[in-house]
């Protein structure tokens, strides 16, 4: 490999692994998530002077404790996983789609408009129809504008796709504004041409984005539109090379994406809000990205990814009643530390650390280093 | 229309501290979409710095301008570049995705600052912030043009200063010219003996240090010491991000650009009072969306323009791995 002198060598020399076994990667992330957790506890024990045992008490309480509570635990791990759908196309291309929370609202948006306007003056039936169709439409314009722009003159989507949400923001809260109900700066929910109820107020959530996870699962694995996604997302030249457009993938895609996350827009507006305001989106559009990330772009290890955010993030509020930690931002920090240290245990699944050691020649070790070098020295000529 | 400008030089200065951090950042290759949680950061630490002055005296009155300053500074330096340090070391050293160290790293400095200020005690802030925005003390003498260029505070001229400095150094030093070849080609610029990891550690925390300073600014200077939440302080952040493409990654052009966008923000607050426009409430939430209209404007134009001397450097994105060419 490289000819190393006998003085000056490097502490520590980094490589690439191999493959590493799926139990190892597993645990690797596991011990990630438990350190992160152990801090977060300890650093909310030591703000709030309790004992930062009992955090993880208060963390299942918040989900486990009340039929209620978990049933919004598994709506909201539902919502979340949805936006997080949404956005897997769009990452499998390398678009970095940061705008899933504008394309939330304006879908979100769409469905007030028809609630408020046509809500009572036709059969709710039709009404529902039209919502479905309006929301799925507006989320699709505002993830068509960054994507036309991206695939004709390769604007860059990442910064775009923020300010769409900032654009967002301003036009529902004029909306807000100029047709909220007298006396207050808000919309009153309105319980006319709601979605319809299955069971019970969850499940409808539920099932849309279970089908949705299933769609995409089935995308991904099976159809043509999948796979060129991920060729695009690989080589544009290669996509390009064995005749993939890539520009229409790209506005294919990311219409896709916009259609999913108003469609999230529409639940959170027909089917549990029943009213909007600037943060209808919940800064899902952001987690959502998080989630898609810890679980490597994976379908299947997203709902578990969605679901530890969403029960971290539940059992954040029953911690901080717990503790008495007043405002939300302790969630934000524990979901911080978890982020830092999932994102990091990437590094060590990828690559490893060869501390260097003073070889004795002839030893047994310096015949198997010697023996390591040789190996490495053959990978990377498979490499090449 | 005084007025107007003296709030449009001031606003722009947040953008000004943002922008040129994010550009420093820029030019070693790594883009740190992290720049607005860092900013909160910057914030925590130049209000802690001004509470552990403020509150060490007797009386507020007894408050020195200077020490004052020197003591939010090096907080609001220490706990953004700390924010830095962590997108360092993830990026540079554990070669993690920039953009998704970016944003976990928001999340968080958002968190940290939304939490920490509530704990800081704000009763002397308003006189901190008096001595914050003294002006030049010849600013009075000189009619409108002092009133507009010279009746801010110090933070202001530091900022200019620092985006001229910065693009001085970026454009004639050898450090610059390191700097700029570690962000274009990382591998060449380590085949010439350049400390590739070096000079972007040093870069990040240099960028994280400077864009803190926005957010201390926003605080205490532009509003007056006080605080709702990092909201506000986010937005910034993105509009500086933005703001670095609209000024092709050079810091002297920055300068101009902050002031575009500090004319757009502050046109809301003095649209009747300087032109004569009113506005209803409603359409108010439209006019509010200017800078972001702009930077998307601008991001389509400079794309659609496409020259060599508009583009970001080479490596931008990408990390650098040694052992792996």
């Amino acid at each position: 490999m490289i000819n190393i002198k006998k003085s000056g060598e490097p502490l520590f020399h980094i490589s690439k692994r191999q493959e590493l076994a799926k139990w190892k990667r597993i645990l690797f992330t596991l011990a990630a998530v438990a350190l992160s957790l152990i801090i977060g506890a300890v650093f909310c024990g030591i703000v709030s002077g309790n004992n930062p045992v009992y955090f993880f008490k208060h963390l299942f309480d918040g989900v486990f404790k009340t039929k209620r509570r978990f049933w919004t635990a598994l709506r909201d791990m539902a919502l979340l996983l949805g936006v997080a759908m949404a956005l897997l196309p769009a990452f499998k291309m390398k678009f970095w789609n940061l705008g899933g929370n504008g394309q939330i609202l304006m879908g979100a948006l769409g469905t007030i408009i028809c609630m408020k306007f046509l809500g009572g003056k036709m059969p709710d039936a039709v009404v529902n129809i039209l919502m479905i169709l309006t929301s799925i439409a507006a989320g699709i314009i505002w993830a068509l504008i960054p994507a036309l722009f991206k695939a004709f003159f390769k604007t860059n989507e990442t910064l775009f796709t923020l300010m769409m949400n900032y654009i967002a923001v301003g036009i529902v809260s004029y909306f807000i504004t100029k047709y909220s109900n007298s006396g207050s700066n808000n919309i009153l929910p309105i319980n006319k041409a709601n979605l319809p109820v299955i069971g019970n107020e969850y499940l409808l959530t539920i099932i849309v984005v279970a089908v949705i996870t299933l769609f995409m699962i089935f995308y991904f694995k099976f159809s043509k539109h999948g796979y060129e996604v991920s060729v695009v997302g690989e080589s544009e030249n290669t996509a390009r090379y064995i005749g993939v457009s890539v520009k229409k993938v790209i506005i294919r895609t990311m219409a896709l994406s916009g259609a999913i996350c108003g469609i999230i827009g529409l639940l959170l507006v027909g089917s549990i809000d029943k009213t909007i305001t600037v943060s209808t989106a919940n800064n899902m559009g952001f987690t959502a990205i998080m989630v898609a990330w810890l679980a490597n772009l994976n379908p299947v290890t997203m709902i578990i990814a969605a679901l530890f955010i969403t029960f971290v993030d539940k059992g954040m509020s029953t911690v901080r009643m717990q503790f008495s930690l007043t405002n939300n931002a302790t969630t934000n920090i524990v979901l911080g530390f978890i982020y830092f240290f999932v994102i990091a245990v990437q590094f060590f699944i990828a690559y490893k650390i060869n501390f260097s050691k003073k070889v004795v020649p002839g030893s047994k070790k310096s015949v198997k280093v010697a023996k390591n070098k040789k190996e490495n020295a053959e990978h990377i000529g498979e490499d090449k | 229309m005084v007025q107007y400008l003296i709030a449009a030089i001031s606003i722009s200065i947040v953008y000004l501290y943002g922008c040129v951090g994010e550009i420093i950042t820029e030019k070693s290759g790594h883009l740190n979409l992290g720049i607005p949680g860092i900013m909160c950061m910057g914030t925590f630490g130049g209000c802690f710095g001004v509470a552990l002055y403020m509150n060490s005296l007797p009386a507020q009155e007894s408050a020195v301008w200077l020490l004052l300053i020197l003591s939010s500074l090096f907080f609001a330096m220490l706990f953004a570049a700390s924010g830095g340090l962590i997108y360092a070391f993830l990026t540079v050293s554990l070669k993690c995705n920039q953009n998704i160290v970016g944003l976990a790293l928001t999340t968080f400095g958002k968190g940290f600052t939304d939490y920490f200020m509530g704990k800081i005690n704000m009763d002397r802030f308003a006189w901190a912030s008096k001595l914050f925005r003294k002006s030049l003390p010849f600013a009075d003498k000189l009619g409108w043009f002092g009133e507009i260029f010279l009746s801010h505070g110090i933070l202001v001229y530091v900022g200019i200063a620092v985006a001229v400095a910065v693009a001085v150094l970026l454009k004639k030093s050898k450090i610059g010219l390191n700097l700029r070849a570690v962000g274009e080609n990382p591998a060449t610029a380590d085949a010439a003996g350049v400390n590739v990891n070096a000079y972007k550690y040093g870069a990040i925390l240099i960028g994280a240090a400077i864009a803190g300073i926005g957010g201390l600014f926003y605080v205490m200077n532009y509003v007056g010491g006080s605080w709702e939440n990092s909201g506000t302080i986010e937005s910034f952040g993105w509009l500086a991000i933005a703001l670095v493409i609209f000024c092709i990654w050079r810091p002297d052009l920055a300068i101009l650009g902050s002031f575009i966008f500090g004319l757009l923000d502050a046109f809301i607050s003095f649209s009747n009072v300087a032109f004569g426009i009113s506005f209803t409430l409603a359409q108010k939430e439209i006019v509010k969306l200017l800078p972001y209209f702009v930077a998307v404007v601008v991001l389509v134009v400079t794309s659609i323009i496409g020259k060599k001397e508009t583009q970001p450097p080479a490596s931008l994105g990408i990390n650098y791995f040694k052992e792996e060419r």
